[in-house]
């Protein structure tokens, strides 16, 4: 930006994380080699999926967390804790809710010797500088959400650091608090008005993405790595309608779902059992199989455009594009939904009907409901633990992400009528699966 | 501008100053072998015993307090630590201490030997066992859920443990520790009037305050004494109430991490008092602002930071090794314990004497379980019916967190009384006095259950015309059914620990008793038959534990599980 040197600030060099499991082994890799660099005058931007490990990678960045592999310096020096100089902005701002305005902002100055006399100097500027000013005695439970996040970035400025991390800062406002919060915060960042000499931020998304960023790494998931880096030259204050941003947005958008289609199986972790499945009402694959179905997409949707009809973001949006994908209820590729014959039959079925096929298709596509109905059906006592899937799962993954995933095949499961779940044994049966 | 507020301040904060020189002056005073105090039923001298009753009670809280910082710190922040403090903390909370009274006032006895310390320290640490278990508790368990994104927030802006305890930790914990702080000063009034005057074998103890006032007015038969100790115990239990809890609540609310600000807005006028007049309001913010800074100090020592950085892989080997050394060392010491008290028991002790106490606890045990049963029949109904009711349950939960702080045993002459004067049987009629002080906990929970219970679910249930026996069966006890638990929970503690005192009272010189191991219990302390009390306190310790793990556990598990209203 302007006349900012391009110095590096800061270097990942190879960074992976493992994390460890309960027991002390070793578990799943979250993290798999990623170099990355952070000059003077840039933001960055760390775009990927829940799950894809950009949270991780930016508490390595601020020494919360240490890489299992590869180093992370910052000047030129190897960072081993919390940097002095790094400063960190949190999704759900994390504020003292005991401490006044003033003195969250304060406690960061006082805790490291600052006098009081000068904290409160500095405190007061930084909240004038963020638009605070007239709140500095409130206390947060008092605030909204934006200016609660206002706060939280007071806060960090006033340590006057030169890298600010960003951990989805604005994704638990509303639309209209968080776009005026991210131009007030560009309006300071090219106004030159930020102590701030690099930024770095992690977002689900796209088009706050380009919209704010001068480079964008974007991660793939599982393990998280970087599968491309897309600089973005258009001049600040962007326009969202602008053809330029549109084509951007939807460049990255078939980027996110490319990898999918090559090999159909490839589009969760894992091979056959060892598929970790996202968390997905079946209300809401329902939902978007009509909402494809209807006009005006009439069968085929384009993603940014549907994202926009339903109001969802990509986090939200791209797990249950992929879930009709792997019930071959759906293809996903180049940015775009298409139903298949099933998923147009599904569209059209009535309950009952819709029941029977998707059971149907989780049974001949989702190898653990597969595998769950066989012990089911091969056991005299038609009864099974859930431990038992559970430990098998955690072969492949996590212990949260195999919980997860059972979770999501027995909400599947009793949609499709394939088995049943008795939640205080914690076991599955064939009880009333469909025919009484 | 001075007002009428700096007047009425003045006058209180003079008395305070005056009435805790005047106390502690007492405390240390020289006296010969045995200890008792010359004590006078005479009216006038209530004011000051119920001081010195008071001033042993925020003693104890304060010992409680520094307890809580350093245990359950301790408990949270070390691996190791946490694997032998919290089973024991279970175990402490579960123990009837009041059994082993004796045992402590020996000991006090014996290290400040001819002085009145000796027999204030019992007495206090005696109280000090009644509430620092569940502060202790209460606080590992916030520390263990601090929010992730505050703990690294204190991370990356570098706050030291010391500031970290003291900007987050410790505010995190507070509202939970206050509340337990409050339920443990009502646990106290117990011990107090059962500490203050206590014979083991020849040694007699009676220190100036309530409970031997009480005592002596029992030995002289003087109902209008006991009468007049109900009235000192109430006030005062009114007056720290108004003068130091409310304003801490009020004070403490900012405390509660929650998104929106509070409906429920808590008032002291105590607080308004200090917050409106000049110059107490510069007493407070000076030692506020000393606190403060005090607070912010880095306290670390250097070495110490370098190893806290390098915090790569920790070695596994050394870890282990480490383990291996610390779990001998704890089984070497369990070892050396059991030996202990088996040696110490079995020097006298026969397997009958055993056999004896395991059917004297059983007597006991179906007591304090059948009470439990009558008394929640009898109020989980009308506290659900008064909880439906906002404003009446505002007056009457009050008056229930109020009886439970009242310490029954202070009525217990009365009921010797009527025992006598009607001729009942003992093991009935003696049973009442075990549940008398403790099931006003099932009141006031149920009550807070039933006011929680949500609106829209009400209206659900009138709008479908659910009524009669399924409103009770389906709605009401289902949803008042958790907090009824943590009620029950801890009534049945309360009555466990009752028990010794209940089952035998006296009255002059009539004595009357239950068969139970409370009794067993409290004769064996009258005789200074120290390895009696150590088996009857051992089993029933065993028994307590055994009743907790075997049906409030699950029944807790149960409801947080299925019927937890969210």
């Amino acid at each position: 930006m302007l006349d900012r040197t391009q110095s590096t600030l800061l270097e990942l060099k190879d960074v992976s994380k493992t994390y460890i499991k309960g027991s002390g082994e070793a578990g799943a890799l979250v993290l798999d080699n990623i170099s990355l660099n952070l000059r003077e005058g840039e933001i960055v931007g760390l775009l990927g999926r829940s799950g894809c490990g950009k949270s991780t990678l930016l508490r390595i960045v601020a020494g919360l967390i240490t890489p299992s592999k590869g180093d992370v310096s910052y000047l030129g020096a190897p960072v081993i804790g919390p940097v002095q100089g790094v400063a960190m902005v949190f999704q759900s701002f994390a504020l003292f809710p005991w401490l006044s305005v003033l003195d969250n902002v304060e406690i960061g100055l006082r805790t490291k010797g600052v006098g009081a006399e000068e904290a409160r100097r500095r405190a007061l500027a930084a909240i004038d500088t963020i638009g605070l000013d007239g709140f500095e005695s409130a206390f947060p439970k008092e605030l909204s959400g934006g200016m609660r996040q206002r706060v939280g970035f007071a806060r960090g400025l006033v340590v006057e650091p030169s890298i600010l991390l960003m951990d989805e800062p604005f994704s638990a406002l509303d639309v209209l608090t968080a776009e005026t919060l991210r131009t007030d915060l560009l309006d300071l960042w090219v106004e030159g008005r930020m102590p701030t000499k690099s930024i770095l931020m992690v977002t689900h998304n796209i088009e706050e993405a380009v919209l704010m960023c001068d480079r964008i790494v974007v991660l793939s998931s599982n393990p998280g790595r970087i599968a491309a880096e897309i600089k973005v030259e258009m001049q600040h204050p962007r326009n969202r309608l602008d053809p330029e941003f549109r084509q951007l947005v939807d460049k990255i958008y078939a980027l996110m779902t490319k990898r999918a289609a090559p090999e159909r199986d490839g589009v969760f972790p894992g091979l056959g059992l060892g598929m970790a499945l996202p968390h997905i009402s079946t209300n809401t694959l329902a939902g978007m199989i009509e909402e494809v179905a209807a006009p005006p997409y009439n069968g085929r949707a384009d993603l940014p455009a549907l994202a926009d009809s339903l109001n969802m973001e990509i986090d939200d949006l791209f797990p249950v594009a992929e879930t009709l994908q792997l019930l071959r209820f759906a293809e996903v590729m180049e940015g775009d939904i298409k139903l298949t014959a099933s998923g147009v039959k599904f569209s059209d079925a009535a309950t009952d009907a819709r029941k029977k096929m998707f059971g149907d298709h989780l049974l001949a596509y989702v190898p653990l409901a597969a595998r769950i109905r066989r012990v089911l059906d091969e056991r005299p006592s038609h009864i099974a633990p859930a431990t038992r899937f559970q430990s098998e799962l955690e072969d492949y993954m996590s212990e949260k992400r195999a919980e997860d995933t059972l979770k999501s095949v027995i909400t599947w499961g009793r949609y499709g009528e394939l088995f049943a779940f008795d939640e205080g044994s914690q076991s599955f049966s064939l009880e009333n699966p469909g025919e009484e | 501008m001075p007002n009428q507020w700096d007047f009425l301040s003045l006058a209180l904060v003079l008395g305070a100053f005056i009435g805790i020189a005047h106390g502690s002056h007492g405390m240390t005073a020289p006296l010969s072998a045995p200890v008792t105090a010359d004590l006078s039923l005479d009216y006038s001298n209530l004011p000051y015993y119920a001081l010195r009753t008071t001033l042993r009670m925020f003693a104890a809280l304060a010992a409680s307090l520094v307890f809580t910082f350093t245990y359950a710190t301790l408990a949270a922040k070390s691996r190791r630590a946490e694997m032998v403090l919290i089973p024991l903390l279970d175990v402490l909370q579960s123990v009837p201490i009041l059994g082993f009274l004796s045992f402590t006032v020996t000991f006090f006895l014996g290290l400040f030997p001819g002085s009145t310390l000796g027999a204030e320290m019992a007495a206090i640490f005696a109280i000090f066992t009644s509430q620092a278990w569940n502060m202790a508790f209460s606080f590992y368990q916030s520390l263990r859920t601090v929010p992730r994104d505050l703990e690294e927030v204190a991370v990356g802006f570098h706050f030291s443990p010391w500031q970290k305890f003291w900007q987050l930790e410790a505010p995190f914990a507070m509202p939970a520790l206050i509340w337990n702080m409050m339920m443990s000063m009502s646990g106290g009034w117990f011990f107090v009037v059962a500490s203050e005057a206590i014979s083991v074998g020849d040694t007699t103890i009676k220190l100036p305050g309530i409970g031997s006032y009480l005592a002596l007015a029992i030995d002289a038969k003087r109902v209008d004494a006991v009468l007049a100790a109900v009235v000192a115990v109430v006030l005062v239990i009114l007056a720290y109430d108004q003068f130091l809890f409310r304003p801490i609540v009020a004070f403490a609310a900012k405390f509660r991490v929650e998104l929106s600000a509070g409906q429920v807005q808590e008032e002291s006028w105590v607080r308004q008092v200090f917050l409106r007049t000049r110059f107490l309001r510069v007493l407070v913010t000076i030692p506020a602002r000393i606190l403060d800074s005090i607070a912010l100090l880095r306290l670390e020592l250097p070495n110490l930071e370098s190893r806290h950085l390098r915090k790569r892989w920790p070695d596994r080997a050394v870890s282990r090794i480490m383990d291996a050394v610390w779990f001998t060392v704890i089984a070497a010491m369990l070892g050396y314990s059991i030996y202990q008290v088996y040696g110490f028991v079995s020097e006298k002790l026969t397997l009958a004497d055993l056999r004896e106490t395991v059917i004297l606890t059983t007597y006991t045990m179906i007591r304090v379980f059948l009470l439990i049963v009558l008394a929640s029949l009898i109020w989980v109904p009308i506290s659900i019916l008064i909880g439906l009711r906002p404003r009446l349950a505002e007056r009457i939960q009050p008056l229930a967190q109020f009886l439970a702080a009242f310490p029954a045993n202070v009525l217990f002459p009365i009921a010797v009384i009527l025992v006598l004067k009607f001729s009942l049987n003992p093991d009935i009629w003696l049973s009442g006095l075990i549940i008398f002080g403790t099931q006003w906990y099932i009141v006031f929970n149920v009550i807070g259950g039933a006011m929680a219970f949500p609106n829209d679910l009400r209206e659900a249930t009138v709008n479908y015309g659910i009524k009669g026996k399924y409103w009770w069966k389906d709605v009401m006890l289902p949803a008042v059914f958790p907090y009824y638990v943590t009620g029950a929970l801890t009534a049945s503690g309360g009555s466990w620990n009752a028990a010794i005192v209940a089952e035998y009272v006296k009255w002059g010189n009539d004595r009357i008793s239950a068969h139970g191991i409370g009794s067993y219990i409290a004769q064996a302390t009258e005789a200074g038959d120290y390895s009696r009390i150590v088996l009857g306190v051992a089993v029933m310790s065993i028994f307590v534990i055994m009743f907790n793990r075997l049906l409030w556990r699950p029944l807790f598990a149960f409801g947080e599980r299925r019927l937890r209203v969210n």
